[in-house]
This record gives structure tokens, C-alpha cells and sequence, in this order.
């Protein structure tokens, strides 16, 4: 299909730019002027919307697809959210008014919005305060690995090391480099969480700070969970909750209250908003009343009239971690989201999560290698080896999914499994659609059996079929030139 | 999986042929087969210092990216061009026309801390 | 209930077929000892409630006030094309394109976008986007290290003081030094930035038009810059490179900068959009996700995710960036309104800004006391000074329906009286002229 940049005609205009009502006709001076054309294209607004909108027509997409994406929580995004998103007296919102003298009677409604959202993420993740500015999840784990480091400063500790599991999203060892830490990855053991004995030994007093997920990134709990926790505290490190896999626990389970003290929540995850394409999202970071003092400023503090103002005036505070209050047009669906819901919704969440995954954990552990064979929360991790002594890898299964209509799961990781297939179906699909998926599998698992050459033309049925990646990557062509 | 004799090896799977004090260096098959299809090949200008088991360049695949780190000490006189152009040529010929560069060494005895052929093959054996 | 839709029978099935009781024994892994101790949510409302309550919220908020404050974040007007493909579930509701077959119209959207920030700016290749312009200019710092080792950044006092302290704050645990050039009547100080100049400085940083709505030509700098091996950064204003002299055309290594003026709404601070783009000789420094053309096995154009090996999931703690979720779709949003105003319409566009500060400038100066700020040429922003708090001021002029400004002197010691006044293509002559007569009323009064 053609660019954008390759229809059209020269001279042809989209959008009607409304005329100068002023009675001023501006110049730059010469060498202060654009020389060059600016490239864009010329086309009709209606030339656009078919443009686009073909474009949309080529994606799979929650609305029409099932992504049992291990790790994204690809559960329904609600419709209201985004009109309530689109509010005008959210979207229109200036940040800098609230910085003005006078301002903040502008946004109370904004703020106290931040507010609530704040105590509502605190009492479902028993931590004390938290920090809505975070832009995305990883942009929360910075911003978790940098309070490590300014409590650590604080008092004066010397410490040079993170630790993460194996299992652990890459996110976590990048995040922890940028604080100026040294990763030390723990291997884990064969009941698939972090071992323990391990873990002990590389635990010592310039150890900074732990990384978890849990359940972990194999849909697995800990049990001895308190026991990590009270073990690093006794070293002086901290306690960091990757807070990416909270569907499994809501309401069941707070971080807070087990002995972490930093957690991250990803809202495009957990609490519905739509994950865009790749974004945006908004990573909020929760912390324990010990390290609130280092939280990002500014705060949304309520006064005792009932107002509520923005406080800079914290001297320990990290800084800046993003321009203003965080993702705001995020944090209003996810917000929303939780009114709806409430406590009995947050909590069945948990539960048809966690029932999902076992019953696709059941039914397709007679097909494929199931390292860990016990039971899952929210996701389970299968391996295709045995499709695999076939020829047949995780990745050809994927192929084959797309034919079916299926978006596939996560593949290759977490690092641990060879030829990892993460299945993470989320509370929001329905039995049949669980079906559906599961049959798919089985049918896979079949022809990886008896026909596994068939598998080097999945997927046969979508207009494009494996497109070469080390071509992408040697013969770069990241923009489109005019000739 | 071809281990040439003769040749030196190192951890991070870097071999290194001997001729007098000169030191040509590559990696192994065992790396290009582990990374897969080659597409970026980064190497240092020719000059350079670099230390037994400093970083050297860089090397590319679809899905993985790896430093190559040096297996002696010295200047670099020497570094194929072909490569660069040619990333692809690191799989087919990984210990002839895949070389990186040749190194002008400090100290021939640092091959001490390298391992041979057999047990380069000992060691990727319990990968 | 809600979005689950299981029914008590499937429930059964399913508990069946998994060989447990009930649903409770599945969290048997959690000892009882560590349960939520409490879980106080409020119970859950229907969907009028809670539209209702949101809508009560927002009415808290005042969209009543005429705005002449930017400060780098600037209403312009969204044509509603903009917001009805942003709307289209197949690109909102979608998953981040890892499997292209299932994904080649965001591939495509997104390749298009990298295309038309390359044009904008005049540089060789872009990302799929950062978080949002200050997260970019700290990435784009950390590139210039990767890019030559050195450990000197040195930033122009003209750079969005919001940036300056987030730099700050991503660094204080690398051994990075960063080094704040004041500026000299609004404008860079080019001798003193020389001074700081040297084989230790990794990064000279820039903004353009500046904080103070200031227009530069850098090549000088550039120059200088490149003589002695300094990558040089710009932060540019995209609706300004319909009339101003782009990065690439000075020369710059890597510009970025702040999406939020091609058709992302002001939401109280988020979500925006960070742009980044640089030479094809710095490509493989850059952080973030970048789309790239291929053919598949049967020799059809198609697009993919490239060069992911730099990325924290493959590369992990040795990534270029620990970025994983970006600003898809505020980067789709960007591209659409780039194509429906098109070549001209982005230079009308930007002459309509242009026209409309002149205008609102010639109008405050007829006001007794009050200096407009003309030593330097400015695009949509400029500074004016005034003969009492510019605190004040606005406060005052928020009584008379206007967000009047940004008193400078919130960021920088001297400024009291010094207001950075915005005016852009949605400010019409009535508003312009009654912003003018009020600002002479509050000043007279």
C-alpha cells in the first residue's frame, strides 16, 4: 500500500486553515528562515481519513481479536473511559495553571482527581504515598531504582547492586543501570521461583535493592515471599515490586502489606487503559511512608478547607521524573475504572483471571511442555521443545495463530523457558473464546506432529507472511525519500 | 560445530591466531550460531590500544547485540573492511574470512590466560 | 459482572476441568498470613455514576480562561479528523507491533510518522517516539555519551527550565556533570558557552525558538561545536519549523522535542509525545523503538519492528534506553494532523501564529509602562515587562478571564516582572484586542 507521502497531488490541501483576522503580516528575518520544503504531503482530508483508516483496517486489535499476550494484561478497554477521558474540562486543562498565583482554584477538580486516584492505588497495594508522574512502566522502575538510590544517599550507605531473578522483564536490569547500579541476576529453581539459597548468598550489605514480580513472570507465587522481604531488609536493601502482573492479586494480596517498599502499577495493564499501539501508558509508583520524602515533585496535598494545592516544597525529593502530574489523560480512565468496578470488581478480576489461565493451563498440558507443572495465577508459560524436536519453534506456532484469527501469546520470554509460549487470557474472555484459543493450540500441537513443513508457510492467510528481519535490520530503510 | 586447533579462545568466545606478534582475532561459530544472522559488525579504528579483555566492538544480530572483547593487549593495524560491508560473511566463514582485525601485541605470553582448542570445546560443551 | 462475562454454570465446567473446588483453592499458594489485611475500595457503581461524578470533576476545572500561556505547551486547535482516527479501535485498542503480520497498518502509521519528523526537522532518520520532550532531551544526552564517551553536558539557560531540572534529576546517580549557560538578554550567550566549550563536553544542548520565544540560527555554534567533536542537540517547536530555519539545516546532530503542538490536547500534563531524530551515522545510538521497510518471504513491501537488539528486551541492563511503552498514539496523532495541514498548511498555520503575536505585541504597546520585549526576533512567544509583579498581574487578569502569561520570575532570579506572553492561530482579534485593553486596566489600576 502506498505512503501517505506518495498520494496526493502537488498543490492539493487537506485542511482549511481559517484566514488572518488580524491586520499584521509578519516576517522573520532572511537567515533566521526554513529553506528547505518541509516534505509534507499534499493531500484532500478525505484522502487522510481513507488513508488511515485502511491502515487501521490492516491491525488486530482487542475490539476484534483475543491477545493472550503474557505479561500486557490485553484485557477490554471500557468505552466510557474514553469519554469521560475526552471531558473538556480535562482535556483543555493548561498544566501551568495550577503554578500561577490564583491558578490552583483553577484545577481543583483535576487535582483533587490525583488525590483520589493516589489513595485508591494505596489502600489496593498497601503502600503509604504515591507518585502519579511516572510516564509508562519502565518510566516507573526508573523512577523506583532512583528513590532506592536517594534513600541509600541519604543515609549514607555505600551500595553498588541490584538484584533480579532470571525470570525478570528486561525492563528491570535497564532500569536499575541508569540509577548507576550493577545487576546480579539470580538464577531460579526448579519450582520455577527465585531460589532462595541463591539468593542468600549473593545478599550482602552493597546490595541496593531487590526487583521482583509477583507472581513472577511464569504466573508463579512465591510462597516464601515475606521471608525475601525480611531477608533484604536485614541487609539494609530495598524491597522493589514490579507491580506488571497485579491482576493475579488484586484484593487478595498487597505488596505493602508483605514487605515491599517501592511498587510499581502499570495502568495499561492492570487497570484497562488502552495500550495505543505501543502507548501511552502511565506507571504510578507507590511507596512506604519511609521513603515518601524522596518522591518526585510536586504533590497534590489537601488542605484543611477542603482545597487542594500543589506542594514543592519537599527539599529530599528526586526532582523532576516528567514534565508535570503524570499521564493525566491516563490516569482518568484508569480512575474511572476502578469507580466501576469497585471492591467486588477489582476482586473478581483477580479470580476469573486466575481461572482462565488454569483452565487453559489444563486442557494444553497434554500438548505441550509444561515446565512447571503446577498451578498458575493469572498466566501460565508453556515451552514448545517437544514441537520443537519437529522443527517446529514458538515462533512458528505464532505464525500459525495469525491464520486462526488469533493474535499469538508472548514468545521467548521470560528468558528462562526455551521456546517460551506466555499465555495470559485476562478475566475479560469468555469460555468460548478460551475454547476457541485452545483448540487452535491443540490443532498446532497436531500438525507440528504429523505435517511440520507445513509450518514455514504460517501464516498463509494475511496479506504479508513473515517479513524479513535481518533484511530490516542490514539494509536500513527507515523513512520514505522522494526520488 | 567447527573449534579450529591452533587457534586461542576465550569466555566470551573470541579466538585469536598467532603469527610472531601478531594476533588475528574473530569469534567463534559457536557465537554466530548462537546469534543468529549477523547484520551489524562495529570495529575499532586502526590504532587503537586495547587490553586483554577490553571491549573491542560490537557485533549485531536480529536478536541479539554483543560486545566483542579483545583476547590480547595491543594495537590494532588492521581491520576488515569486508565485514563491515559484509556482516553475513561472520557466518558462512567465521574463522577464515571472518576475521576482525589483527592486533600488533604488547606481550605474546598473555595467551597463558586464553584456552586452547580442547578446552574451548570442553567449555561450550557445558553451556 | 462487569467485564467478566463467566456464568455460575462455566464456572463449574472450568473448575472441573482444572480438578479444583472452588476458585479460592486456586490462590491456595497464598498463606493465609499474607493476604490483604485490608482492601477498603468503595463498592463498585454503575456506568451513569460514575460518568456523572467525572463530569462533576471536570466542572472543577475552569475551561473558561482565554489562554496567552505556552511555556512550551500550546493550544492549538485539533481538527476533528485527528481525534476520529485516534478514536478507531483497531489503532487504540491494539498491542504494541511485535508480530507484523498482525500489525502492518501501525507499522505503516508509524513508519509514515518517522518519515514526516525527519522532513519536519530536516535530519536522516527518527524514532517511533519517546515519552515526551524532556525525557527525550535526556535520552538524547545519553546518546551524545554513548556517541563520543565524554562526560560534559552543557545546557543553554534557553532550554525549558521544566527539561533542565528533569536532566538533573535522571543523572544524579551517573558521574555525569551538567553545566547551565545563562543567557544574556534572553537570547544564548555565545561567548560564555564558547568558554565552557571543551574536550570533556560531550553535549552542547539548545532550544529553538528558546524558553523566551527566541529565534536563533546555531550554525555558529554547530560549527564550533564540531571542531572540537561536541555532538550538538536541539529541542525544537514542531509548529515553528513551518517558517524557521530546522536543526538539520544548521547542521545539529540530534534534535527533539515536544509532539504536543501537532494535534495532542493539552490533558493537564499528559499524555504527549517525545520526537527524536538524528543522522544516519548516529542511527544505531538511538534509543527507542524505529520502524523499518523490508519484503517479506514472498517478496511483498512490509514493515517491522528493527534494530530491537539496542532494547532493554533483548539487551537488558546494556539497552540504550530501558524504554519499552512510548507514545504510539499520540505519534499517530501527530502524523494525521501533519498530513491534513500538508506543506502549505503547515507554513499557513505558522504564519497565522506568527501574524497573531505581532498583532497582540502591538497592542500591549500602547500601554503606558509596559515594554515589549523586540531585541530579538521571536516566533508565537515573547517576553514583556512590567512595572509590578508579573505574580500579580496575573492573578488579576485571571478575574478578567485570562490565563495571561507565565511570570517568568517562577524560574529565574530577576524576573519578577517579566511575563512570557503566547499567542497562537485560536486567539482571535476580539481576544486579542480585550487581553490588551484588560492588561492596561489591571496595569492602571
Amino acid at each position: 500500500m502506498q505512503l501517505i507521502f506518495e498520494k496526493g497531488r502537488e498543490g492539493r490541501r487537506g485542511f482549511k486553515i481559517q484566514r488572518s483576522d488580524v491586520p499584521v503580516k509578519a516576517t522573520i528575518p532572511a537567515n533566521l528562515k526554513r529553506k528547505t520544503d518541509n516534505g509534507l504531503p499534499e493531500v484532500s482530508e478525505l484522502d487522510v481519513v481513507r488513508h488511515f483508516t485502511t491502515l487501521a483496517n490492516k491491525n488486530f486489535c482487542v475490539d476484534t481479536h483475543f491477545y493472550p499476550l503474557g505479561s500486557c494484561t490485553m484485557k477490554y478497554n471500557p468505552k466510557f473511559t474514553e469519554v469521560v477521558s475526552r471531558i473538556k474540562g480535562f482535556e483543555d486543562l493548561h498544566p501551568l495553571l495550577p503554578q500561577l498565583s490564583g491558578g490552583g482554584i483553577l484545577t481543583q477538580g483535576a487535582l483533587e482527581l490525583l488525590y483520589h486516584m493516589e489513595q485508591l492505588l494505596c489502600e489496593i497495594t498497601g503502600m503509604d504515598a504515591f507518585t502519579m508522574q511516572p510516564l509508562a512502566g519502565a518510566h516507573g522502575e526508573l523512577t523506583g531504582t532512583m528513590l532506592i538510590a536517594a534513600y541509600h544517599r541519604a543515609r549514607g550507605n555505600k551500595k553498588r547492586y541490584i538484584l533480579v531473578p532470571d525470570s525478570s522483564h528486561g525492563t528491570n536490569p535497564a532500569s536499575a543501570a541508569i540509577a548507576g547500579y550493577e545487576v546480579i541476576v539470580i538464577p531460579s529453581d526448579e519450582t520455577g521461583v527465585m531460589d532462595i539459597d541463591e539468593y542468600k548468598k549473593h545478599l550482602n550489605k552493597e546490595v541496593a535493592g531487590v526487583m521482583l514480580t509477583c507472581p513472577n513472570t511464569l504466573g508463579i507465587f512465591n510462597p516464601r515471599i515475606k521471608e525475601i522481604c525480611n531477608l533484604a531488609h536485614s541487609v539494609d536493601a530495598l524491597m522493589y515490586y514490579d507491580g506488571a502482573n497485579l491482576n493475579a492479586i488484586l484484593g487478595k494480596l498487597r505488596p505493602g502489606d508483605v514487605g515491599f517498599d517501592i511498587v510499581h502499577l502499570n495502568l495499561h495493564k492492570t487497570f484497562a487503559t488502552p495500550h495505543g499501539g505501543g502507548g501511552p501508558g502511565a506507571g504510578p509508583v507507590g511507596v512506604k511512608e519511609h521513603l515518601s520524602r524522596y518522591l518526585p515533585i510536586s504533590k497534590v496535598v489537601l488542605r484543611t478547607d477542603g482545597t487542594f494545592f500543589l506542594d514543592y516544597n519537599y527539599p529530599e525529593s528526586i526532582g523532576y521524573i516528567a514534565p508535570f502530574y503524570g499521564n493525566f489523560g491516563v490516569i482518568v480512565k484508569a480512575y474511572a475504572y476502578i469507580l466501576l468496578l469497585g471492591k467486588e470488581g477489582l476482586i473478581d478480576v483477580a479470580e476469573k483471571a486466575v481461572l482462565n489461565a488454569n483452565y487453559v493451563r489444563s486442557k494444553l498440558k497434554k500438548y505441550y511442555k509444561l515446565p512447571y507443572n503446577r498451578t498458575c495465577m493469572h498466566e501460565c508459560v508453556f515451552s514448545a521443545e517437544k514441537q520443537k524436536e519437529k522443527g517446529v519453534s514458538a515462533l512458528d506456532i505464532a505464525k500459525y495463530l495469525i491464520d486462526k484469527g488469533i493474535h499469538p501469546p508472548t514468545i521467548y520470554f521470560p528468558l528462562i523457558v526455551r521456546e517460551a509460549l506466555m499465555i495470559e487470557p485476562t478475566e475479560t474472555e469468555s469460555k468460548e473464546t478460551l475454547d476457541n484459543f485452545i483448540s487452535a493450540m491443540i490443532e498446532a500441537a497436531k500438525i507440528a506432529e504429523t505435517n511440520p513443513e507445513r509450518f514455514a508457510d504460517f501464516p498463509e492467510k494475511t496479506p504479508v507472511s513473515r517479513p524479513d528481519e535481518v533484511k530490516a535490520a542490514k539494509d536500513l530503510n527507515l523513512r520514505w525519500r522522494k526520488e | 560445530m567447527e573449534v579450529r586447533d591452533g587457534l586461542f579462545y576465550t569466555k566470551e568466545h573470541e579466538w585469536v591466531k598467532i603469527e610472531g606478534n601478531k594476533g588475528t582475532i574473530g569469534i567463534t561459530e559457536y557465537a554466530t550460531h548462537t546469534l543468529g544472522d549477523i547484520t551489524f559488525v562495529e570495529l575499532p579504528s586502526i590504532g587503537t590500544k586495547i587490553s586483554q579483555f577490553a571491549h573491542l566492538g560490537t557485533v549485531e544480530s536480529v536478536k541479539a547485540a554483543s560486545d566483542i572483547f579483545s583476547p590480547v593487549s595491543g594495537k590494532v593495524i588492521s581491520s576488515n573492511e569486508k565485514v563491515v560491508q559484509s556482516p553475513e560473511i561472520l557466518n558462512s566463514s567465521p574463522y577464515d574470512d571472518g576475521w576482525l582485525v589483527v592486533i600488533e601485541m604488547d606481550n605474546v605470553e598473555e595467551t597463558k590466560n586464553l584456552m586452547n582448542a580442547q578446552q574451548y570445546s570442553e567449555y561450550i560443551k557445558n553451556l | 459482572m462487569n467485564y467478566t462475562p463467566h456464568t455460575e454454570k462455566e464456572v463449574k465446567e472450568m473448575l472441573a476441568e482444572i480438578g479444583v473446588k472452588s476458585i479460592d483453592e486456586l490462590f491456595s499458594d497464598i498463606p493465609e498470613n499474607l493476604r490483604a489485611r485490608s482492601f477498603n475500595i468503595p463498592q463498585g457503581k454503575a456506568e451513569p455514576e460514575v460518568v456523572n461524578h467525572l463530569r462533576y470533576l471536570a466542572s472543577r476545572n475552569s475551561t473558561a480562561l482565554v489562554y496567552f500561556i505556552g511555556a512550551g505547551f500550546y493550544q492549538h486547535y485539533i481538527p476533528s479528523v485527528v481525534d476520529s482516527i485516534a478514536s478507531l479501535p483497531e489503532f487504540y485498542t491494539a498491542y504494541t507491533p511485535y508480530q507484523p503480520e498482525a500489525s502492518q497498518g501501525w507499522l505503516q502509521a508509524i513508519y509514515e510518522y518517522q518519515t514526516a519528523i525527519c522532513n519536519l526537522t530536516d535530519m536522516d532518520v527518527a524514532n517511533a517516539s519517546l515519552y515526551d520532550g524532556g525525557t527525550a532531551l535526556y535520552e538524547a544526552c545519553m546518546m551524545a555519551i554513548r556517541i563520543n564517551g565524554r562526560k560534559k553536558i552543557v545546557v543553554d539557560e534557553g532550554v525549558n527550565l521544566i527539561y533542565w531540572t528533569m536532566i538533573q534529576c535522571y543523572i544524579s546517580n551517573l558521574s555525569l556533570e551538567v553545566v547551565k549557560i545563562p543567557v544574556k538578554n534572553f537570547g544564548v550567550d555565545r561567548e560564555r558557552l564558547f568558554q565552557h566549550m571543551d574536550e570533556n563536553t560531550s553535549a552542547v544542548v539548545l532550544q529553538n525558538p528558546n524558553f523566551f520565544g527566541c529565534i536563533d540560527d546555531y550554525s555558529d555554534i554547530v560549527e564550533y561545536a564540531h571542531k572540537k567533536g561536541i555532538v550538538v542537540i536541539e529541542s525544537v517547536y514542531p509548529i515553528s519549523l513551518g517558517l524557521i530555519k530546522t536543526p538539520g539545516e544548521m547542521g545539529v546532530d540530534i534534535a527533539v522535542g515536544e509532539g504536543q503542538s501537532l494535534g495532542i490536547p493539552l490533558s493537564f500534563g499528559g499524555p504527549y509525545l517525545g520526537f527524536m531524530a538524528t543522522r544516519k551515522e548516529f542511527v544505531r545510538k538511538m534509543p527507542g523503538r524505529i520502524i523499518g521497510k523490508t519484503v517479506d518471504r514472498k517478496g511483498v513491501d512490509s514493515y517491522v519492528m528493527t534494530l530491537q537488539a539496542r532494547e532493554q528486551h533483548i539487551r537488558r541492563e546494556k539497552a540504550t534506553s530501558n524504554i519499552c511503552s512510548n507514545e504510539a498514539l499520540c505519534a499517530l496523532r501527530a502524523v494525521v494532523y501533519l498530513s491534513l495541514l500538508g506543506k502549505e498548511g503547515l507554513q499557513e498555520i505558522a504564519q497565522l501564529n506568527l501574524d497573531k503575536a505581532e498583532f497582540t505585541r502591538q497592542q500591549l504597546e500602547k500601554i503606558p509602562h509596559l515594554r515589549v520585549f523586540r531585541d530579538r526576533p521571536t516566533f508565537n512567544e515573547f517576553p514583556v515587562i512590567l512595572p509590578e509583579s508579573a505574580d500579580v498581574v496575573v492573578n488579576k487578569m485571571i478575574a478578567k478571564g485570562f490565563a495571561a502569561g507565565f511570570p517568568l520570575g517562577r524560574y529565574y532570579k530577576g524576573m519578577n516582572r517579566c511575563l512570557l506572553i503566547a499567542v497562537t492561530e485560536q486567539r482571535t482579534k476580539e481576544e486579542i484586542v480585550k487581553f490588551a485593553e484588560s492588561m492596561e486596566a489591571v496595569l492602571c489600576s
